[in-house]
Parts: structure tokens; sequence; C-alpha cells
């Protein structure tokens, strides 16, 4: 049965709260490199994490904060990783694409597409030591099209093994529409190597966590892999001061940078036919309209908005949880920012 | 003069190859939004857009070149590539010698490399001795302006597969993207003429194969490539002040390697120092003290490499890959 959504809520906000601060401290140049946050994708993350147990191990992508979040890994230690101080999570060493807790069975990789044969690995751990364990495997929709994780799809079906491949579908990669990236229907691609697959709207933290509910008993009771489909919407855009994002919320500052450069080049003469440039151009042009008409825009998609939409109706419940929640990032944040510890 | 920063200069040497012949075409993941300058003016069927897939499209791009087009591949990063090796490894590098050197496969493989903004080991490796090891390959690595476009000329221009190295702390558009994503809060180690430089009016190759003396200097020789250049100019500069002269090498290609100068520097000053921001064992450095000790020179020798995999944390970073203080205590012990 399904848990109360305030009990899901809770990690979704956390996550959210918690990513917000990252933002914070990124953009102040505490943390370095690329910043893929996971904001957005929290219902999917928060379906099916909750239901994982000890021994269940996780493959995660570029945007894992949330996971370990939700896993129980000390949000203190995962700060420290962030801002590269040697008692971080991965003393240091990792940083936020590399994030790694042995004691969770959690593992990250920045290699688009990694997640599958770590899945299929874990779980083939899980069948063979007959743990009753799963394996779950977060990536995003343009993953689908890496060849290592086409041939795990295959791999975990033909061996039966216990895994979950959940893809976070949020229409983009980087800058390119998934869509005219990819040839046919996903959820068919899977079905296709024989693996079973659901898709849902993964702003729903209830539907997800049924989705993935009869997946993991699928899975726990030797009736092989899922492949589990959830749309979401990523509202930082692909990492923090993407630059497709910034023309559309800053275009004043953000266009001439970019247009004197494209106009010249547009108009020098040597290369193609007007024809063929303007299609160029409207390609361009296609992508920041496309950006600015980007669903992030509205709260129905954000499923920590949707969530508490929802538990308004118990408004003092809702009140306590969030004032916790609230303490307690913000101690998280000052013993994070707490000097190098030995 | 027109001067350019690192990626300007590649994407003007390549916008002007393309516009003299056809066969030139351009692909790799995103590559419609990084590349909008040439997609505008050369329209969307040379520019164009990949899945993530890159053992299909790199394979592909092996394949096309084999049977009548140029084309350039791009790669997001270097580290990437371990996902389609086999495409460089089995393919490109080999078609030519399998069909008894009738058939060549000129391809480009464009792809940022290195470290320096804290992205960490997955994203900041160099790999470029990794690469060189493979018969059939040729390996660029340059360090200016300059050199980028003119080297990216000879790699388009070249008759077999060329993997071209952009150095992401020299490429203003790479450190936008990755390191600073329009954040003023950071900076970076940013060597200022590599970054930024004079380039001529219109671009001529610069020869494959051919290093580049940058700082003449009579006590000890350092060879380096891309960003180590740099770190060896400022080290030589501080070492000036302590009385010992150093000369710089810049290879700009790693394979196929100078020997010729290498070796003519080395016997001059009989000390060798290789700054390499590539991993220390089983690559470029010790190629280095192969290829003077076959010739019969007896020198010093030691080398300032990357030795682990990089730390994210910037501080660790920092002293991992090869810097100014490294290189200065590795030469003075050398004139000990
Ligand atoms: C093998 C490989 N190729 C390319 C990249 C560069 N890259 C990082 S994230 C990304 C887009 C991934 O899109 P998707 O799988 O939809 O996940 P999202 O970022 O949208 O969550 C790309 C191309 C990479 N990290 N690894």
């Amino acid at each position: 049965m399904a848990p109360e959504l305030l009990s899901l809520y809770g990690p979704m906000l956390r996550s959210r709260l918690f990513e917000e601060a990252v933002a914070k401290l990124w953009n102040d140049g505490l943390i370095s490199g690329e910043m893929h946050l996971g904001t957005g994708e929290e219902a999917i993350i928060a379906g099916v994490v909750a239901q994982l147990g000890e021994s269940d191990a996780m493959a995660l992508d570029h945007r894992g904060t949330a996971a370990l979040l939700m896993r129980g890994v000390d949000p203190v230690s995962i700060l420290r990783e962030l801002l590269g101080y040697p008692d971080g999570l991965c003393g240091g060493m990792g940083g936020h694409m590399h994030l790694f807790s042995k004691e969770h069975l959690a593992a990250s990789s920045g290699i688009v597409g990694a997640e599958g044969p770590a899945a299929a690995g874990f779980a083939l751990s899980a069948q063979y030591l007959n743990s009753g364990a799963v394996a779950v495997a977060f990536f995003g929709e343009g993953a689908m099209n890496q060849g290592m994780l086409m041939e795990s799809l295959n791999l975990a079906s033909t061996w039966n093994l216990p895994a979950l491949f959940v893809c976070k579908n949020d229409g983009w990669a980087i800058t390119s529409r998934s869509e005219k990236m990819t040839g046919g229907d996903l959820n068919e691609r899977a079905r296709g190597l024989g693996v079973p697959a659901v898709e849902f709207d993964g702003w729903d933290v209830l539907e997800v966590w049924e989705a993935a509910c009869a997946a993991i008993e699928r899975a726990r009771s030797g009736q092989g892999p899922t492949f589990l489909h959830a749309r979401c919407v990523h509202l930082e855009g692909h990492f923090l001061g993407m630059q497709l994002l910034r023309i559309v919320r800053e275009p004043l500052r953000e266009m001439p940078e970019i247009a004197i450069p494209l106009a010249r080049s547009f108009l020098r003469p040597g290369g193609a036919a007007l024809r063929e440039r303007m299609a160029g151009l409207k390609e361009v042009l296609a992508a920041v309209l496309s950006s600015l008409r980007d669903p992030r825009r509205d709260s129905a998609y954000d499923p920590v908005q949707r969530a508490r939409k929802t538990l308004l109706a118990d408004a003092a419940r809702l009140q306590s949880l969030e004032d916790r929640i609230e303490q307690e990032i913000s101690r998280v944040l000052k013993a994070a920012l707490e000097e190098a510890r030995p | 003069m027109r001067t350019m920063f690192f990626t300007q200069a590649v994407d003007d040497a390549l916008a002007q190859a393309m516009a003299d012949d056809p066969r030139f075409i351009l692909f790799g993941e995103d590559v419609p939004l990084l590349r909008r300058n040439l997609l505008v003016r050369f329209g969307p069927g040379r520019v164009r857009g990949t899945p993530i897939s890159e053992s299909a499209f790199l394979g592909a791009g092996v394949a096309a070149a084999m049977t009548g087009l140029r084309p350039v591949v791009e790669i997001y990063m270097v580290d990437f590539l371990g996902v389609c090796m086999d495409a460089l490894l089995n393919h490109a590098a080999k078609v030519e010698a399998f069909s008894g050197g009738k058939w060549t496969a000129p391809v480009v493989v464009r792809v940022p490399c290195g470290g320096g903004y804290g992205d960490g080991g997955q994203h900041e490796q160099s790999l470029w001795g990794w690469l060189a090891h493979i018969p059939g390959l040729t390996v660029l690595v340059p360090s200016t302006p300059a050199d980028a476009g003119g080297l990216m000329l000879a790699a388009l221009r070249h008759d077999g597969p060329v993997v071209f190295l952009e150095h992401k702390l020299l490429s203003e558009m790479w450190l936008e993207f990755m390191g600073s994503g329009a954040r003023r809060t950071v900076q970076f180690d940013v060597p200022a003429e590599g970054r930024k430089g004079a380039v001529p009016r219109r671009w001529d190759p610069v020869p494959i194969g051919k290093a580049v003396l940058r700082r003449t200097g009579d006590d000890v020789t350092i060879v380096s490539v891309g960003v180590g250049v740099h770190r060896a100019l400022e080290a030589a500069q501080v070492l000036d002040t302590e009385g010992i002269s150093a000369g710089v090498l810049d290879l700009r290609t790693v394979s196929p390697l100078d020997i010729v100068a290498v070796r003519e520097a080395v016997a001059r000053s009989g000390r060798l120092l290789v700054v390499d921001e590539d991993y220390e064992g089983f690559g470029l450095s010790g190629e280095l003290s192969a290829v003077v000790l076959e010739a019969g020179i007896s020198c010093k020798y030691a080398r300032v490499c990357t030795k682990t995999t990089i730390p994210y944390a910037r501080d660790r970073e920092d002293q991992v890959l090869p810097n100014c203080e490294r290189i200065c205590a590795g030469i003075r012990r050398l004139m000990q």
C-alpha cells in the first residue's frame, strides 16, 4: 500500500532545499566545475528510493545527490565533498559527478549510459548471492541512445536480472531535444529487448511509488527487470549557468555576445546558399524558443510544489514538517561550512 | 594584426577550410548549438547534431572518411573516448595498414581535454599518450591560438585519422561552458598567451610533427605540450632569476614526435625535463627519454607529470597537475 504523501514530501523537500543551498554555494564560487542539479526529478527519486533496503544497490548518473540523500547518506559529508574538503564523502576526490558510498552500495558516473552496466552487475551479484536485493539505474532519456545502456537492457533481460532501469525523461540532453535524436519509441525499445516498460508522470510522487513498487516486487520475486519511464522537467536546465536558460532569463545581457558573432558569420561570403543559412538560423532560434516555452515555468511540473498543494489541506502538520526540514538544512549548511576538520 | 581566442581560432580555420571544400562536414553532440556560427554559414546539412551514441557516430565518421567525405567528429571530452575507442583503435588507425596502403580514413576527431577547473578525474584527463600509443593515429596538442588554427588546417588536409586535442583551460568557450558557467566568482590559472593571441590573416597549415622552440636556454631543455608549455615558460622565467637558463620546446604534435628537435636541444643542454599533464607511467615522458637514449645522448633526466587520478578538490588538483613550483623544483634537482 502506498505511504502517506507527507512521508514522501519530506525527502523531496529536504533534497530541494539541500540543492538550493548547493546552487548558492556554486554561484558563490565555493563549488568548482559543472553542477547538474536534480531539482525537478525529486519525485522520481523519492518514489523509488523510499522502497529500497539495505542490500539494494544504486547506479547513479551526474545528478546523484538526491538519491544519496534519500538513501540516508550524511548530508554534511555530501556537502563537504562538493566543497572539496578532505573529510567529504569521497575525501574530496570525487566531486558532484563522482559520488560514491560503499556503505549504501551507491556508485555514480559522469559517463552517460554507464549506469546500465553498473546496475546489471549489481543485480548479477544480488541474483547470484541470492540476497533478494535489487539494483536500480537512474539515467536520462538521452542516455537511452548510448550503446552500453541498450546492451545492458538486453543483458538484464536475457539473464533475468533483478534490476530497475529508471529513465528520467526531461526531453533535453544539454542543448538537444531528445525526440529529434531518438528513433522510435523508448518503451517499445525496451519491450523489444524483452523488458516490460511502464510510462508515467514523474512529477507525481505517488504515481512513481506505485510503478516502482510493482517493478521492485517483480525483480525481488525473480521475474526480471523493468523499464520505468518517468516524464520530468529539470528546473535549472542541464546545469547551473546554462547558456540557453541565461538567454531566456536575461536576454539583454546575454544576447549581444551570441547574436553579434552569429550575425557576422551568417553574412560572411563563402559557404552555403541563403536557404541553407536560413535553415541553420532557424535551428538556433528554435532551441532558444523552445527554452522560452519550457514547461519548467509551470509549477504543475514541479514535484515539490505539486505535492505541497495537496498537503495544504492539513496546513499545521505541513508547517511543522517544513520547519523541521528547513532547520535541518540550515544546520547542515552551517556544519558543512566549518573550516576543514582533521 | 588579428588576434583571436583559442577556440575562435580553431573555428575560424575550420570555416576557411569548409568554405573552400564542401567535403568537410561537422558532427557531434550539441554541435548545432556549440558551433552555431558555423551552422548559420554552412547550413544544417554540414553542421549536424548526433544522439549520445559515440561508438556509432565516430565509427560512421571513420567510414564516411573512407568514402569521400572529410568529417570532423566532435567528442565532448577526451575522457569519453573510452566509450568509442574501438573506432579509433581498431578501425581508423588500421585501415591504411590493412589495405596495403591503398585506403585511408581522413577523419579529424576534435576533442577537449585537460584540467585545472575542478571537474574531477573523469572529466579532466589528457590521454594524448594513450592515443599516441596507437600506430596510425596522428595526435595534435596546440598551445596557442595561432598553432591551434594552423594545426586544425593541417589536420583537415592530412590523409589519415587525426585527433585534435583542445585544452579546456585555453579554450574561452569550454572554460565558460564547463568551468565558470557565467559566474564571476571563480578564477582559473589560465595562461594568457595560450588563451588569446595573434593569428594570421589567412590560415596556412602548421606542419604536423614539427616542434617549436618557445624559449632558448643552455642549462636545461624543458619539453612539453598544451598548457604544460605555458607552465614551463613561467618556471623558466623564475629560474632565470636564479641564474639557471632553461629552454622550452613545445612539441605541438605528440604523434608523430619531432625526434630531431628533441635530440638536438637535449644534446646541447645535457638536461631534459619533461612537463606532461598526461599520466606519468607508460606515456610521453618515458617515450621522450627513450628517444634521447636511443640516439646515444647522455643527459640528466626528470619529469613533472600527473601521477594519480586527478582530485576534484581544486587545491589538490593544482598540486597533482604540473605547476610552476614542481617544475622549478625538478630543475633545481637536475642542476645539482
Ligand atoms: C559518454 C558521454 N558522452 C557525452 C557526455 C556529455 N554529457 C553529459 S550529460 C549529457 C546529456 C545527458 O542527457 P540525458 O541522458 O537526457 O540526461 P540529463 O542530463 O538530461 O539528465 C551529455 C551529452 C558524457 N558525460 N558521457
